[in-house]
């Protein structure tokens, strides 16, 4: 599933690049607050775990064998943060010594089978887990449906970077229907294999698998003969995070390159689903967007003749519009949560860090 | 780490393209493959000029074309779904040899095998003359972020022994008479998995604690700074700036 060189366009590639390595941003923060400051050797050895198990074949039948993606069992065993990264290196690693997946496509690659898979598992997983009752059953329960969702998830996230920046003129449904349908059945065997693999570890050292952190008893001591709850132990203070202004600054600064100068080098062709809609004449009924003639209209600024520039500036233009009204509802939500907070003081005993 | 200290794709050698730092290596074969994906397709010729660029560079590290051409066999499965194309994609079509093949398929099919095959062989020629602790001070130096090159570092350190130890539970397995021939046998690979899984982080909690030891606090000392003169980089660069000027070639003309 590695995607070679030349196989998704430049700017779809570098776009992906960007999301890429925002992720792996976003997950070493997390994942110094998931493992501390043994972040380094733990998710090393994690990763080389992962590459190790994609080399584990499973025999599937008549003399066909599949192997380990690996993506879901790294977020449940370990958390979504060290995951991602786990799988994202195992990815880098794969690109530059073995040549499996190519250089250009790394973005594209880390997106869709570290970051898709993961998140998908991560959040499908927590999900069934809060709904189902609290046994060790319903953690493999979870993690058999988490992983088998997760394969077909990122087959569909890479059909849809294919519709968006393929090179090839493959109409879109069947590429769909053969990924998807594909990757249905990987998905059975990866769901069963991660739902057994997390069962075993369960049994043995419950404590390791991340996913079932919410299932531990607190510890009892008997004093004269009756049980009395042991003094929790002090959780230790999560390690300081680095200031975001560097990573702000500069996710702002690439995304204004992007948007106001690389932009223009896009294709100029429509993007592979308008193309299929045009070409299936899906789009005969389609009336011009509500917002057709406002002044940024198709991507250009009214009133400036040169496309280049209107382009860049329509892409500017927009990206300070997005980064402000992005700004604006977080700043909102922040202020309202912490006027709850205000007003609710007897709930501050639960405010431990769910990951120390 | 029995095995020496060198990955198997590494090829020992004295050459002027061994001897290049390995950031400078690095950043020129990422140029060369942007430089390589952003040809048109049209443009065949440009591919075997790409193709004779690298074959001067192997020539240079004295990598015998047989080695490089059995590493290319990684990229089969592409070949396949390349050659898929032709059949599946729309638009005009032609008739070659009785089958009815579509242009656009084939443009594509032509369009991912060049440019995958020139991309897998330059990641080969690099991996082949440049070792592995080498690679990652040039990740370093290149700027990825260090907690993601110690953990890289971690990975490819740990990664024989984690390998050799799934091996060994392996030949456990087999010598015990067990034989995986279906989906009733998941269960036994999944155990062994599991039991991977402890060992590995098991082992990661021992190697922190002997990092702590011995004075970890974060970050890994770096003791021999590499440095790239001038001329070195002229030189790595003489490869994607050649391709470069062909590229430029292919667009305008």
């Amino acid at each position: 599933m590695h995607v070679p060189d030349g196989f998704i366009n430049a700017p779809v590639s570098a776009v992906a690049g960007v999301v890429a390595a925002g992720a792996v941003a976003v997950s070493l923060r997390g994942a110094r607050r998931e493992l501390d400051e043994r972040t380094a050797p733990l998710a090393g050895l994690v990763a080389a775990f992962i590459f190790a198990v994609q080399m584990l074949n499973f025999p599937v039948a008549a003399g066909t064998s599949g192997h380990l993606l690996g993506g879901a069992l790294a977020a449940i065993l370990v958390g979504p943060y060290t995951g991602v990264l786990c799988v994202s290196v195992v990815l880098l690693m794969q690109g530059i010594l073995f040549a499996d997946g190519g250089l250009t496509a790394l973005g594209v690659n880390i997106t869709v089978m570290a970051v898709v898979t993961t998140v998908v598992a991560y959040a499908v997983f927590r999900g069934l887990v809060k709904v189902l009752p609290r046994k060790r059953r319903s953690v493999t329960v979870s993690a058999f449906v988490a992983a088998l969702l997760s394969v077909p998830a990122a087959a569909a996230a890479f059909t849809l970077v294919y519709a968006v920046g393929g090179t090839t003129d493959v109409p879109l449904g069947s590429v769909l229907t053969a990924m998807v349908g594909v990757h249905t059945l990987i998905g059975i065997g990866e769901a069963a294999i991660t739902a057994a693999t997390v069962g075993a570890v369960i049994a043995v050292r419950p404590d390791l698998v991340h996913g079932a952190r919410g299932l531990t008893a607190p510890l009892k001591l008997r004093v004269n003969g009756e049980l009395v709850e042991a003094p929790a132990a002090p959780a230790p203070a999560p390690v300081a995070a680095r200031s975001p202004r560097r990573l702000v600054l500069a996710g702002l600064g690439v995304s204004l390159l992007l948007a106001g100068v690389v932009s223009f080098y896009a294709s100029a062709n429509p993007d592979g689903l308008e193309k299929v809609a045009a070409d299936k004449g899906i789009d005969a009924k389609v009336e011009d967007h509500a917002a057709a003639d406002s002044p940024l209209a198709d991507y250009g600024v009214q009133g400036i003749g040169d496309t280049r520039l209107s382009g860049g500036l329509a892409g500017v233009i927009g990206v300070g519009v997005t980064v402000v009204a992005g700004t604006g509802i977080f700043w909102a939500v922040r202020r309202r949560r912490t006027g709850d907070a205000e007003t609710v003081p007897a709930s501050s005993s639960s405010s431990v860090p769910e990951s120390a | 780490m029995g095995a020496g200290h060198a990955h198997k794709l590494y090829r020992h050698a004295h050459s002027p393209v061994h001897a290049l730092p390995p950031h400078t290596k690095l950043a020129a074969v990422l140029a060369f493959v942007v430089v390589v994906v952003s040809t048109p397709r049209e443009a065949m010729w440009a591919f075997a000029l790409y193709a004779v660029l690298l074959a001067t560079v192997a020539y240079l590290a004295r990598v015998p074309a047989g080695f490089l051409l059995r590493r290319l066999l990684i990229e089969v499965p592409f070949v396949a779904f390349a050659l898929l194309m032709p059949f599946v994609a729309q638009g005009e079509r032609v008739e070659v040899l009785g089958m009815s093949l579509s242009v656009g398929g084939l443009w594509g099919a032509w369009n991912v095998l060049a440019k995958g095959t020139l991309g897998v062989a330059a990641s080969v020629l690099l991996a082949a003359t440049t070792e592995l602790r080498e690679l990652l001070l040039g990740l370093q130096r290149l700027r990825l972020p260090p907690l993601l090159v110690q953990i890289a570092t971690f990975m490819i350190r740990y990664g024989d022994v984690i390998t050799d130890e799934m091996r060994r539970m392996r030949i456990a397995r087999e010598s015990r008479g067990f034989e995986a021939s279906g989906v009733r046998h998941w269960g036994v690979l999944a155990k062994s998995a599991g039991a991977l899984f402890i060992r590995s982080y098991e082992r990661g909690e021992r190697v922190h604690l002997a990092m702590i030891s011995r004075g970890y606090a974060g970050a890994m000392p770096v003791i021999d700074e590499v440095t790239a003169s001038r001329a070195q980089w002229s030189y790595a660069f003489a490869l994607p700036f050649a391709a470069l000027v062909v590229c430029l070639l292919g667009w305008t003309l």
